[in-house]
């Protein structure tokens, strides 16, 4: 299985997704449209992978891929449950940009977190409105559309990817399906997964002590606000430990002043 | 001839409380229906400041209030802080 590495998952906690560019092999993207439309069956909330997706399904396929398995397996752990799937399909010179938004609720988890897998079957060009993200927003607490009046942000990326790309999003990820002004119908699939296992060190830790992972958690954006973008760099210190279980972890000295309280009463001078 | 006039909206989200920070976000509305910006149109502020959008002819008429965080939530993020809504009062015709 290709586990992520300590670097890949502090990616995720900094930027709040991670980008398989072409991952899917053409054979699998030549059928996926045609199998997507023709219909995934729905599912009760909560239905373990292996119910939802018989193997040599189209979507058992598409998640057994070792990159894919590797990933959710890191993020999210073994014997995850599918939360819901669907199929989003933005029409040629048509519909609507989403306003900006989180998925499902606000959501005030402090360690655990679900992942949204987006799967781009074909080539997705920035007139295909490929879908809207923003960086680093995933720990932000927002209520789903209340975010609506948010346009555009400074480092948002406006999806532009090969045919067969994957995108691993946490839940928090402010993100929307742009205006399509081609006149090709464009198509995602999305399937969010929910973990049953706590999220502690499921991924390859060999390179954990690596520099480059504080480098990654260290990642500012530039829609940050000055103050607050500090803030977010305390939020991934505390997820990086509730990840890796080692709450001594810390960037900057952020989290250990702020918790400085002594209780040693020095004895007094004479 | 009567000129009828229309409100045009720009909302602007700077990287400090002060009016000459930098442009971190923006989103605009257009009351004369000409235009029709939407979510994810530009990676490209319009202005790089606030000021220079009053240089340019905006109307400030409103800016966020500066609120302390609830106690026991100093450190949690949520919307963006300093937002500043201008306008610009545009001629229709009759």
């Amino acid at each position: 299985m290709h586990l992520l590495s300590s670097v890949q998952m502090a990616r995720f906690v900094a930027q709040g997704s991670l980008r398989f560019d072409g991952v899917v092999p053409a054979e699998l993207n030549e059928i996926a449209v045609a199998a997507l439309t023709a219909g995934v069956p729905h599912l009760p909330y909560g239905t373990p992978v292996e119910q939802a997706f018989p193997a040599g399904s189209f979507v058992r396929r598409l998640i057994d891929l070792p990159v894919i398995a590797g990933a959710l397996h890191s993020l999210v752990g073994p014997g995850p449950t599918v939360d819901h799937h669907w199929l989003h399909v933005r029409e040629p010179h048509g519909g609507e940009a989403q306003d900006l938004h989180a998925d499902a609720i606000i959501d005030v988890r402090k360690e655990a977190f679900d992942v949204q897998l987006m799967y781009y079957p074909q080539e997705v060009t920035l007139e295909m409105g490929g879908t809207l993200s923003v960086p680093g927003s995933h720990l932000r607490r927002t209520n789903e559309s209340d975010t609506g009046r948010y346009q555009n942000l400074r480092g948002q990326t406006r999806l532009v990817c090969p045919a067969g790309t994957v995108v691993l999003l946490h839940h928090g990820i402010w993100h929307g399906g742009r205006r399509n002004d081609s006149g090709r119908p464009r198509y995602m699939f999305k399937i969010r997964f929910n973990p049953t296992v706590r999220q502690v060190r499921l991924w390859n830790t060999g390179d954990l002590a690596d520099p480059a992972v504080a480098a990654e958690l260290s990642t500012t954006f530039p829609w940050y606000e000055n103050a607050t973008g500090r803030l977010e760099i305390l939020n991934r210190v505390k997820l990086w430990r509730a990840l890796t279980g080692d709450d001594t972890f810390d960037i900057e000295y952020w989290a250990t002043r702020v918790a400085n309280e002594p209780r040693r009463v020095a004895i007094a001078a004479s | 001839m009567t000129t009828t006039v229309r409100q045009q909206v720009l909302v602007l989200y700077l990287a400090t409380s002060a009016l000459d920070s930098p442009v971190i976000g923006w989103s605009s509305y257009d009351g004369t229906g000409r235009t029709k910006p939407t979510t994810g149109d530009s990676d490209e502020p319009p202005y790089e400041t606030g000021v220079a959008a009053l240089i340019d002819g905006w109307r400030l008429f409103q800016a966020a209030q500066l609120i302390p965080p609830y106690p026991g939530h100093e450190h949690e993020v949520s919307f963006l802080k300093h937002e500043f809504l201008f306008e610009r009062l545009t001629p229709t015709g009759g």
